[in-house]
């Protein structure tokens, strides 16, 4: 995984609250044996009209979503299910942060397995945020901070393990064989 | 000792290396199932490393999400219908054959949703931890075991060594109180609680459902309550074991054996919560004021009693934008609606339980012109069971089609769907949009409701039927 430290983009706003993984990609994709090219299905039901064509009203078909690298959406995103093609898709597409009021579990820990930062803020910030669509935004993960255009910041929260594996580039599976010999000694004292 | 939960006694007994605030725990997986979707990239992974599946006795793999429930296609001669999901399946096959993992392939008799398979083997045991590839192992919590989704990444950790990095979750309990009435269920039961804690309610949270009501109800139906914790925004669900509990695990092929089973179950009755034992929050729910409930919204958190109104009072686009989705207006009731589809099946209620009671419904009555009623059972083991007890000619009879196991309409993705614009009246867990299928509009009841409205053609009562 490449080391991610900051990230400095426009942002694409998606306000609605509780946007579940089968809306982020719909199971119909999700009959891939590989990870790549699920950006192409992104959001594909509100995406793409029937005929395939993309919809000229969604906001990842505007022009000015072009390039942006920051999703910041309604309360409670990625609820659902545990697919992680909902973050392969994210990134996959371009994204490498969301910033929203919540996050569920599972899409969250996902996410950070593929370099895309969950990042949680306080209701001020995330009305802003939403009220000011293509705003040009700082995240700053060494400082734990999101900053607004008018330079003010925002401390948000993050595991600190997580945080440091997204920094350094570490992968947690080099981290779990490491702890082998300890997995060996709790099998053999509890029987396992 | 101090008094603990029964999430601490599991969560503890499993520690391996325990958190710190620098590190997540080094937690140990006594049961790892997987399926076809979320485990191709993670064999891929192993592959990639050189690595192999470190303990395959704790490894169990089925098929079911991408898997056709025709006959023909699963016995006969007709190949799967969707191209992708045929190379999913046999991936899976060459995946557990390259890395010696057990697999219930498609012609196993053992084979069925994941969620469903676990318990019925007895593979799943109180106290154990279980994870899957897949939101839904909440349900593995209904026998006392800590059980929850990971995504692909993480089945690669668990295959590769047998562990998980997590931080400790907290605890919320749910005390439900009362009894269900008759014509209520365990369904309606965890809609309501879904109603009541919001979808987000759960999240960071492992839930203890407790209390007269939950002790009262079948192994089948705390499964179904489990099941849609995740619903909840909660990783896990659990239920304290009980007598019921062993009487279910006794005689099942995977249970422990002679002294084992002894030691076990001397275990298992220990796992309780303590009397005193501080949960980080609560929630209380009668279940005696409990009616059938049903969905009109795209979460299963918008729920209401079956002969309640649509809310007229909310100011809010994202509501808005649910409804003009399901077509359905503010202050609206939900009796009388259309129904175009309707599925009994699913890890939610594709149990030998939850065939009964559709069956119930449907018997000497037939589906309404016009609907298409599909009943697609959790497991091929309930499948033989409906059909010794006669069930399946029951469905037939009514006009309903019977399938082989799978995960069917519950996502659209092995082919049964519900077409767009199309009402479905389903048993499933999960009413989002396009979860049936492209445009589908899905409402989330009980088997006895769904066969209700089967039979009316028009969302009904069921208590007006039974
Ligand atoms: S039945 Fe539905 S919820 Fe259950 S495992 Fe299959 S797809 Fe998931």
């Amino acid at each position: 995984m490449e080391p991610i430290k900051r990230l400095r983009s426009t942002t694409v706003v998606m306000p609605s609250t509780n946007i579940d993984t089968d809306q982020i990609i719909p199971a119909r994709y999700l009959t891939v044996t590989t990870k790549t090219g699920l950006g192409q299905a992104l959001f594909a039901d509100l995406r793409y009209a029937s005929d395939g064509t993309p919809k000229p009203e969604f906001v990842l078909n505007r022009p000015e979503a072009a390039g942006s690298q920051i999703l910041v959406a309604g309360h409670n995103f990625g609820c659902g299910s545990s697919r992680e093609h909902a973050p392969w898709a994210l990134v996959d597409y371009g994204f490498r942060a969301v910033v929203s009021t919540a996050i569920a579990d599972i899409f969250k820990s996902n996410a950070l397995k593929n370099g895309l930062l969950p990042v949680i803020v306080d209701p001020t910030t995330h009305r802003w945020l939403l009220e000011h669509p293509g705003a040009l935004v700082t995240i700053d993960l060494e400082a734990t901070e999101l900053a607004l255009p008018d330079g003010h910041r925002v401390a948000f929260p993050i595991d600190g393990f997580a945080r440091h594996c997204l920094l350094h580039g570490v992968d947690e599976l080099g981290y779990l064989l490491s702890q082998l010999p300890a997995i060996e000694r709790y099998e053999a004292a509890h029987g396992r | 000792m101090p008094a603990r939960t029964m999430f601490d006694k599991v969560w503890t007994a499993h520690e391996v290396v325990p958190e710190t605030p620098d590190t997540p725990a080094v937690l140990y997986v006594d049961l790892h199932l997987t399926h076809e979707v979320t485990s191709p990239q993670a064999f891929a992974l192993l592959r990639a490393r050189g690595l192999p599946v470190r303990r395959t006795d704790r490894t169990l793999a089925t098929m079911d999400h991408s898997t056709p429930t025709r006959t023909e296609q699963v016995f006969g001669d007709e190949p799967i219908g969707l191209t992708d999901a045929a190379r999913q399946v046999h991936q899976l096959e060459e995946n557990a054959k390259e890395f010696a993992v057990e697999l219930f392939g498609l012609r196993d008799p053992r084979r069925g949703i994941v969620h469903v398979i676990g318990p019925e083997q007895g593979a799943t045991q109180p106290g154990m931890t279980i994870v899957c590839g897949d939101s839904h192992t909440s349900t593995h919590g209904a026998l006392g075991a800590l059980a929850f989704g990971i995504g692909t990444t993480e089945v690669g950790h668990v295959l590769a060594t047998q562990c998980l990095l997590q931080r400790k979750p907290k605890t919320l309990a749910v005390e439900v109180g009362g009894r269900l009435g008759a014509g209520v269920t365990a369904k309606d039961l965890i809609l309501a609680i879904i109603g009541k804690i919001g979808v987000s309610g759960g999240t960071g949270h492992v839930l203890e459902y407790r209390g007269p009501a939950i002790s009262a109800l079948s192994m089948a139906e705390r499964m179904t309550v489990c099941n849609m914790s995740i619903e909840a925004g909660a990783r896990a669900g659990m239920i304290a074991p009980d007598e019921l509990t062993l009487e279910y695990l006794a005689g099942r092929p995977r249970r422990p054996r002679g002294a084992d089973w002894d030691a076990a179950v001397a275990g298992w009755r220990s796992l309780a919560t303590d009397p005193g034992a501080a949960f980080d929050s609560r929630v209380e729910i009668d279940a005696s004021a409990l009616e059938p409930m049903i969905t009109y919204g795209t979460n299963p958190g918008m729920v209401l009693p079956i002969g309640g109104a649509i809310p007229s009072d909310r100011d809010d686009p994202v509501f808005e934008r649910a409804l003009a989705y399901m077509g359905f207006r503010p202050g609206e009731p939900m009796l009388g609606k259309r129904v175009d589809v309707v599925f009994v099946g699913s890890c939610t209620n594709g149990r030998l339980e939850d065939l009964q009671a559709t069956a119930q419904i449907l018997r000497g009555r037939r589906v309404a012109p016009g609907v298409r009623m599909l009943v697609v059972p959790g497991s091929q083991e309930v499948k033989r069971e409906a059909e010794a007890l006669g069930l399946a000619e029951v469905f037939r009879a009514a006009g309903a089609e019977w399938r082989e196991s799978g995960c069917s309409m519950c996502l659209g993705m092995n082919g049964d769907t519900v077409p767009a614009g199309a009402t479905s009246v389903s048993t499933s867990n999960r009413n989002f949009e396009g979860r049936q299928g492209v445009g589908a509009r899905t409402l989330l009841a009980s088997p006895y409701t769904a066969a209700a409205c089967a039979v009316a053609g028009k969302i009904t009562d069921p208590r007006d039927l039974l």
